[in-house]
């Protein structure tokens, strides 16, 4: 403190000298910036003409809006509590069915997408390529092929998460695959292990610990997800609302949303209470 | 091979005994009995109570599966029966009405091929405007949940209960309500995907801000840098590079959502998608998700390659 109070005035032109990029501006990176924020700007500008926003009704609309929360309050079920709770109870196992389905299908796949399982690429690019294909496509649209397959109801739900679950698990499970420390293979390998005791002991369990946190999170992610097939008739809660929503009974909406928030937080800290514990085990001393 | 065996028995006597040989033969000491006996048993007890712990696990996962099954009305005698359908759909799916096969007429395939591009252009722009609005509103709420830079921890509570409703609502809900309050088109997806992003986003970016590097901050707060200051000069160095990032996977995420808002009525492309699909106009359907498949596959091909350069220059 004292020694900073009595020290000599900063040499300033000694600093600029020695240190000269600090105190002239990077013109040629101002300028690319300014320029890429321009042409967002023009786009975004751009779409709100494109989609000729209706600012009177945007006006309206939040009125409406205002007054569709004040009709909110108090949430009620409207008798139908039993049935609330019975669609909440299909969506939870819609999201741990499919889940588990899901990552059943993807596990033999991610394996064959590895690089260091399958290092020929013309083997594993195409399985790559079908799981981003088969996850570019919505649950939803799933939701809506599978009911023209099974029919409409639950059913048709956990088969739409399955599909569009085994698509993302299966990049994961190649991605953890591919980031598994070759160092425990190759010590079973050097202690004489055969390839199937390589793979038992040597990869197996680094991967199954953060396999089974993948499917977690994933089921975690999903209770969210299969609220909203039932908007199209794939079974859950998510039909109710929908119907709640179109009719006007906002005190039942609420109801039906809180109800949600409140089975996604429960399963939110479950899960995380559990991945805790998987990711626990794995970092303890062997 | 018998003869030179003695020489070079003597020539090995003669070397000075190498280091490493000692290490190896001395490295495998046997511990006495009544000791081995003791680990032994506590190695048996660890397996054994972890393979306990593993029993007790798929028990409680095979119950509640089966649980599930009974609730969600899993059937697997209809699915059996049915799963043909599904493969004979996605055979019907690369069929004209003529009975040829999709590819050998392209022109017939994708006949409104006009119309769909429009439409899936529509979509990504409302996926643009959404996360881009999200991302903006997202960036100023976030520096007022992080503990770090904001005093009062009401505002920090207050604004992390806010994200978390904003991001556990699904998007699709807010858009049937906001088709209920505006009306139909794109508006309302915007509006549902603009309230999803600042919630996803602001948690990200919320968890970034929390683990900044305070030397800076603290810096500039000695040298006397009002609140806007420091985060403009300290924070915000540190965390633009991951927060672009994020804002890009958004992005990307949002335009595969876009793609279902139309069902109920939000705009793009999702509204033609679903009349295809039940009205079963198999090869406009499949025309479609071969679109969308395409622009969501380039997005995330592009968002990709931009999050790495972005991120490799912010490391080195």
């Amino acid at each position: 403190m004292t020694a900073l109070a009595n020290a000599p005035a900063i040499d300033v032109d000694a600093l600029k000298t020695r240190h000269g990029s600090a105190f002239s501006a990077n013109w040629r990176a101002r300028v690319i910036t300014a320029m890429v924020i321009c042409a967002m700007l023009a786009l975004y500008v751009g779409a709100f003409i494109y989609f000729d926003v209706p600012w009177g009704r945007l006006l309206s609309g939040s009125s409406q809006l205002v007054w569709f929360v004040r009709e909110m309050v108090p949430p009620d079920p409207g008798g139908h509590l039993a049935t609330y709770l019975n669609a909440l109870g299909e969506t939870l196992a819609i999201s741990l069915l499919g889940t588990l389905l899901g990552a059943l299908f993807a596990l033999p796949l991610g394996v064959l997408a590895a690089r260091n399982v399958i290092p020929a690429a013309l083997l594993r690019l195409p399985v790559k390529r079908f799981f981003d294909a088969v996850r570019g496509i919505d649950t939803l649209i799933w939701a809506l092929i599978w009911i023209n397959v099974v029919g409409l109801g639950p059913f048709a739900g956990v088969l739409a998460i399955a599909t569009s679950d085994f698509g993302a698990l299966g990049k994961l499970f190649a991605e953890i695959i591919e980031s598994a420390d070759q160092r425990e293979v190759e010590g079973v390998r050097a202690s004489g292990g055969r390839r199937l005791a390589e793979v038992r002991f040597g990869l197996l369990p680094q991967v199954l610990p953060v396999f089974a946190g993948q499917v977690l999170y994933f089921i975690e992610s999903n209770t969210r997800s299969a609220t909203i097939i039932g908007v199209v008739g794939a079974g859950g809660i998510g039909l109710h609302l929908a119907e709640q929503i179109r009719v006007l009974e906002w005190r039942q909406v609420s109801f039906i949303i809180l109800l949600i928030l409140a089975a996604v937080g429960a399963i939110d800290f479950a899960s995380g209470r559990l991945r805790a514990a998987i990711a626990g085990r794995r970092s303890a001393p062997h | 091979m018998q003869s030179n065996r003695p020489e070079r028995e003597r020539d090995r006597a003669r070397e000075p005994a190498r280091p490493m040989k000692v290490a190896v033969s001395s490295a495998v000491v046997r511990l006495p009995d009544r000791q081995l006996a003791a680990v032994l048993a506590a190695y048996r007890r660890a397996a054994r109570a972890k393979r306990l712990q593993f029993i007790i696990a798929a028990a409680v996962l095979v119950v509640l599966i089966g649980l599930s099954a009974v609730q969600a009305e899993v059937d697997p005698k209809t699915f059996l029966a049915k799963i043909g359908g599904f493969f004979s759909y996605f055979d019907r799916l690369l069929t004209l009405d003529t009975g040829a096969r999709v590819w050998t007429d392209p022109a017939e395939w994708f006949w409104s091929l006009k119309r769909s591009l429009r439409l899936i252009g529509e979509t990504i722009l409302m996926a643009y405007v959404g996360t881009l609005t999200g991302a903006i509103v997202a960036f100023c709420l976030n520096f007022l949940a992080s503990p770090n830079l904001t005093g009062g921890a009401t505002t920090v509570w207050l604004t992390r209960r806010f994200l978390e409703f904003c991001r556990t609502v699904p998007d699709i809900i807010f858009a049937l309500v906001f088709v209920v309050a505006f009306g139909l088109g794109p508006l309302p997806g915007v509006l549902a995907i603009f309230i999803h992003s600042v919630g996803a986003l602001g948690k990200q970016f919320f968890e970034t801000t929390e683990n900044i590097d305070m030397k800076p901050v603290e810096g500039l707060r000695a040298a006397g840098a009002s609140w806007v200051e420091t985060i403009r000069f300290a924070a915000l160095p540190q965390v633009l590079a991951s927060f672009t990032s994020f804002a890009l996977l958004r992005f990307e995420i949002n335009v595969r959502g876009a793609t279902v808002l139309g069902f109920v009525g939000a705009g793009g492309i999702g509204q033609d998608l679903m009349e295809a699909i039940r009205k079963f106009y198999y090869s406009d359907v499949s025309a479609i998700l071969v679109l969308i498949i395409a622009v969501v596959m380039a997005i995330d091909i592009s968002t990709g390659y931009l999050r790495r350069t972005l991120i490799g220059r912010a490391r080195s």
